[in-house]
């Protein structure tokens, strides 16, 4: 029984992550005086995608076209870790977060192999940027990870949301570090503005784009899907570790449903910030995401310390 | 009978070392096998026609270079054999060889410790002994003669089996510098080359500088104890003071073979030149059998641990994984990034056993048993992905002749098994899950994690700061080898030689790295059965082994407590497999859709793409020297070639980089110019002229006389 709630969530979270990407193109749409396409539009364009025969490169080897089911799959993976709508599936306990980061890890490795196997320029420079971009990504996320995971004295997803449950609503000066530092975190890794801009039509400017500027047909369809997955992904990790209340503790159907209708809450509000956030900020030149990104582990680093020195028992 | 193995073992080994050097005796060969024939004239005409053939003038080279090999790797199967053998019982086995002065025998001691790095260097010589007969028959026998390479790898393979085996100083000292001699040729076999026999002097001179530290580190543990037994330089009682000397001389020894930053300048030099097998078992193993010297030191003979030296391995740790990889990432040559790497990884083992350490000294042993089994599982790790990247490599070179990673490109199409073999090594390498690379970071970041437990604030905050630098590390090796395959294998190749380049078809080539790649699969999927392992080695050294070892089955890992955080690949790998195959089925089930279309790559619209528009090593990680630019020394310079009216138009650009370590004019130059200078000073003395000479003598005489009256 656990099993299959468990398999519902990851095939929701599958299911839902296209109408986050709608929901955030509409909000877009709105604060720019733009018609909005319908909420659906992202699943049409699925749909589509997979409806037509790819173009390859004659240059592309195996690497290029089994890259996107690699990819897919491991975001799905990733997604499958982290709680949706219930805490305490038996998903979460095969791994953790650092195992998380892992499987984003392998999704990005042969991305950034794709990117280099047409061997064009524009593939190499994706690859080059996403990769120092994430490289710098990495250390800053898993610093606030390691704040929370102290705190809870966990690395599992599940059981952390559930200590942060059973805390109660307290302000702690590291869980705000820890916050901010994962929110700039996740633009980055997510390619929003300012570090990526994801609708872009100049090459020069692309990151993750430039990678994927070769795929066509079903492929392109597996990693836009993935790239809305992971957009979903750290919206959720974000709403659920800081925010979980209504997460399901309970597998009854009433909890379950309201715990879908929380966190489909959380996630449209978040959506509303980011594209307030996309809407006012521009895109940031290259050399200055160093800057971005160190701030992020500084606030990561920040969160650690002030767990340390304030708030831990001794 | 565990001890007979081990013995099988080494000897094999030197039977091997020694069988090589029969490579030009192919005569004896022949009058053995008449006399033989003569004794028993009734053998079967087979056997005759079996003995003809191996011994046939065309053949015989071959013959002997695999019987070479085939000896090597009997002794690899031994040690393994032993090794597993003595970690399933955990035994601690010892005995005594009259070997040498009669007053001091040779003692031997095998126990866990030994055994696990016995199993290490036994995978690595038989994947080396699969590869080697295919590997060295591209050498021309009167330029690179096979007796020196085959007598001294089978030297060099029963030196680091016999310095796991000593168990007093003196054996260890002399099983050592064996293996340090030993490869010290091995890294000078190709000496035609001025920078290999500088790279071999460099290598050969911090080897012994390092040894020296060595005997000096006995030494302070013999002069408290009565002998140089290991037992009894277990039982000397040092002041805490004495300790800690004793304790950063052997770091410093044990750490310049280790290829710690910043003692490390000698590997990337020697590791490249060297031939490629020799490389993966120096890099692979030789770098662990320092590892060993270091833990065997501190935590076996010295005792008692101090968290101070924790702190300083882990910072020295850090540094080292940062810096090698940093370094790895600027080299075009890819045995030498190779080499960078190990630093790296080194640098990640050395800082998890400093880790270790600090629980250890605070009274945590349940998580110093954690922080060890981390890095020795890493140790394990790293000797498989890393003899396979240098097999690899080994087969690249081999079949193009190039290095440079910058020259090569679309070697996956020519070379689709070696293209699998290195992927997986590089997913290792680059620690994805499902490989085992991953497993170690994992074991590694929960070990920093239950920082928790301790009061020193100091020390719980420079833990998690170190963690988060364990985290770039892991990033930036991403990076690395995300360059390294994109740029080797992927793409539209850069050179004519990449262009040419084939599949090998020697099969034990490709054997020896499949067996590597498909250890580095397994060993994610199940790493419990390492862990299991590794638990009585634990056991053995601090006397505790993991909280719960029944959380520890074959599906999870779960090393604190399953409520902390766990692990399963298996599940993992389940979930995996649903995923793909599902996508992979559903999507491809329309006929019309399901093949492909082939068409150009896309150019712009403009034509006429070249494979010199791609990107290239210097370009990939321009970011990284732009963004981590202190780092390094860079010398970068671009060159215009004018040519037209006025000298106006730019004909060529010529463009040169030049990333160069720091440790050279901070730390080398000036030792090496105060050397000088000193030298000059006691030349002054010399004057050249004999009655000065004889004054000396006389002097010393006088002042000899003195003393003694």
């Amino acid at each position: 029984m656990n099993w299959l709630i468990a398999i519902f969530q990851v095939l929701l979270f599958v299911a839902l992550a296209p109408l986050l990407a709608g929901w955030l193109k509409c909000c877009k749409c709105f604060l720019q005086n733009r018609r909005a396409p319908s909420l659906f539009q992202p699943y049409r364009d699925l749909l589509k995608l997979t409806r037509k025969q790819p173009v390859v490169s004659e240059q592309a080897s195996w690497v290029f076209t089994r890259a996107p089911y690699i990819i897919f799959s491991a975001t799905i993976l990733a997604a499958s870790v982290v709680p949706l709508i219930a805490v305490n599936l038996p998903t979460s306990a095969s791994a953790d977060v650092i195992v998380l980061v892992g499987f984003l890890g392998s999704a990005r490795f042969f991305l950034a192999l794709a990117g280099l196997d047409i061997g064009t320029a524009f593939g190499g420079m994706g690859s080059s940027r996403e990769m120092t971009v994430s490289s710098l990504a990495e250390p800053a996320m898993l610093m606030a990870v390691f704040t929370l995971s102290m705190a809870a004295s966990t690395t599992n997803l599940s059981v952390g949301i559930t200590h942060v449950l059973n805390e109660g609503l307290v302000l702690r000066p590291s869980f705000v570090f820890a916050l901010c530092a994962l929110v700039l975190v996740a633009v980055a890794e997510t390619g929003r503005i300012p570090i990526d801009n994801p609708t872009t039509h100049l090459e020069l400017t692309m990151i993750h784009e430039a990678m994927i500027l070769e795929y066509s047909g079903r492929h392109l369809a597996l990693i836009e899907w993935a790239s809305q997955l992971k957009l979903m992904l750290y919206g959720v990790l974000i709403a659920n570790i800081f925010f979980p209340w209504g997460i399901a503790e309970t597998f009854t159907p009433a909890a379950l449903g309201y715990g879908l209708l929380c966190i489909m809450g959380k996630l449209t509000l978040l959506a509303i910030i980011l594209a307030l956030s996309e809407t006012v900020v521009a895109k940031m030149r290259l050399f200055r995401v160093q800057e971005y990104l160190s701030f992020a582990y500084l606030l990561g680093l920040l969160g650690m310390l002030s767990h340390i020195i304030l708030e831990a028992s001794r | 009978m565990i001890l007979v193995l081990t013995y099988c073992a080494v000897w094999l080994s030197f039977a091997s070392g020694l069988l090589a050097l029969m490579m030009n005796q192919r005569s004896l060969f022949v009058a053995l096998s008449t006399f033989i024939l003569k004794k028993y004239p009734n053998s079967r005409p087979s056997c005759q026609k079996i003995l003809d053939n191996c011994l046939d003038e065309q053949r015989f080279p071959d013959f002997l270079r695999l019987s070479v090999f085939v000896l090597l790797g009997l002794s690899g199967v031994f040690a393994v054999l032993a090794g597993v053998s003595v970690l399933m019982n955990n035994e601690v086995l010892v005995d005594q060889i009259h070997l040498g002065l009669p007053w001091l025998p040779w003692h031997v001691r095998f126990d866990g410790l030994s055994g696990f790095f016995f199993l290490i260097i036994g995978i690595a010589v038989i994947a080396v002994s699969l590869y080697g007969p295919g590997y060295t028959k591209a050498y021309q026998e009167n330029q690179h003669p096979f007796a020196t390479l085959g007598l001294f790898t089978g030297l060099f393979v029963a030196g680091m089996l016999m310095v796991l085996l000593a168990d007093d100083a003196f054996f260890f000292m002399i099983a050592w510098e064996l293996m340090s001699v030993a490869s010290y040729f091995l890294v000078a076999f190709q000496h035609e080359h001025a920078e290999n026999r500088r790279a071999a002097f460099l290598y050969l001179l911090m080897a012994e500088v390092g040894a020296l530290a060595i005997i000096l580190a006995f030494g302070v543990l013999a002069s408290f104890a009565d002998g140089l037994t290991f037992d009894a330089l277990r039982a000397a009682k040092l002041s805490s003071n004495w300790e800690s000397i004793a304790f950063g001389l052997a770091l410093l020894g044990f750490g310049m073979k280790a290829g710690l930053v910043p003692l490390h300048v000698w590997l990337p030099e020697a590791h490249p030149v060297a031939p490629s097998h020799i490389s993966a078992l120096m890099s692979g193993v030789m770098l662990k059998v320092a590892f060993y010297g270091l833990i065997r030191f501190c935590y076996d003979l010295i005792g008692t641990v101090h968290w101070e030296w924790g702190v300083v391995l882990l910072v020295i740790g850090t540094a080292s994984a940062l810096g090698g990889i940093l370094y790895a990432m600027m080299q075009p040559n890819l045995k030498r990034l190779l080499a960078y790497s190990s630093v790296e990884n080194v640098g990640i083992m050395v800082m998890v056993l400093g880790l270790s350490m600090i629980f250890m000294a605070n009274n945590h042993p349940q998580l110093a048993a954690l922080g060890l089994l981390a890095a020795l599982f890493h140790a394990f790790n790293h000797a498989l992905f890393k003899n396979l990247l240098f097999l690899g490599a080994g087969i690249i070179h081999h079949q193009t002749h190039e290095l440079n990673i910058d020259m090569l490109g679309g070697l996956i199409k020519k070379m689709p098994h070696t293209s699998l073999l290195f992927l997986v090594g590089c997913m290792s390498i680059s620690s994805l899950p499902l490989f085992n690379g991953f497993v170690s970071e994992w074991l590694a970041f929960q070990t920093a994690l239950q920082v928790d437990v301790l009061d020193n604030g100091v020390l719980r905050s420079l833990i998690p700061v170190s963690a988060a630098a364990l985290a770039l590390t892991a990033a930036l090796a991403a990076s690395c080898f995300i360059k390294v395959f994109g740029l080797v294998f992927l793409g539209v190749p850069r050179s004519h030689n990449s262009e040419k380049a084939h599949e090998v078809t020697d099969k034990g080539m490709l054997a020896g790295p499949t067996l590597l790649a498909g250890l580095c699969f397994l060993f994610g999927i199940f790493p419990g059965v390492i862990i299991n392992l590794l638990n009585g080695v634990a056991k053995q050294l601090l006397g505790e082994t993991l909280p719960n070892d029944t959380a520890m089955s074959w599906l999870w890992l779960a090393p604190v407590s399953a409520n902390k955080a766990s692990y399963s690949p298996p599940l993992v790998l389940v979930g995996v497999l649903i995923a793909t195959l599902f996508t992979f089925w559903t999507l491809r089930r329309n006929p019309e859709t399901k093949t492909m279309r082939r068409a150009d790559t896309w150019d712009c619209g403009f034509g006429g793409l070249t494979p010199k528009m791609q990107y290239t090593s210097s370009a990939f990680t321009m970011p990284f020297r732009r963004i981590f630019a202190n780092v390094w020394l860079i010398d970068e310079q671009i060159d215009k070639d004018m040519q037209g009216a006025m000298d106006l138009n730019v004909s060529a650009i010529h463009y040169r980089l030049q990333v160069q370590d720091h440790s050279w004019p901070r730390l080398y130059e000036p030792i090496a110019q105060s050397v000088n200078t000193l030298a000059k000073q006691v030349g002054r003395i010399q004057t050249g002229n004999i009655r000065t000479y004889l004054g000396y003598s006389f002097v010393t005489l006088l002042l000899m006389l003195w003393m003694i009256s």
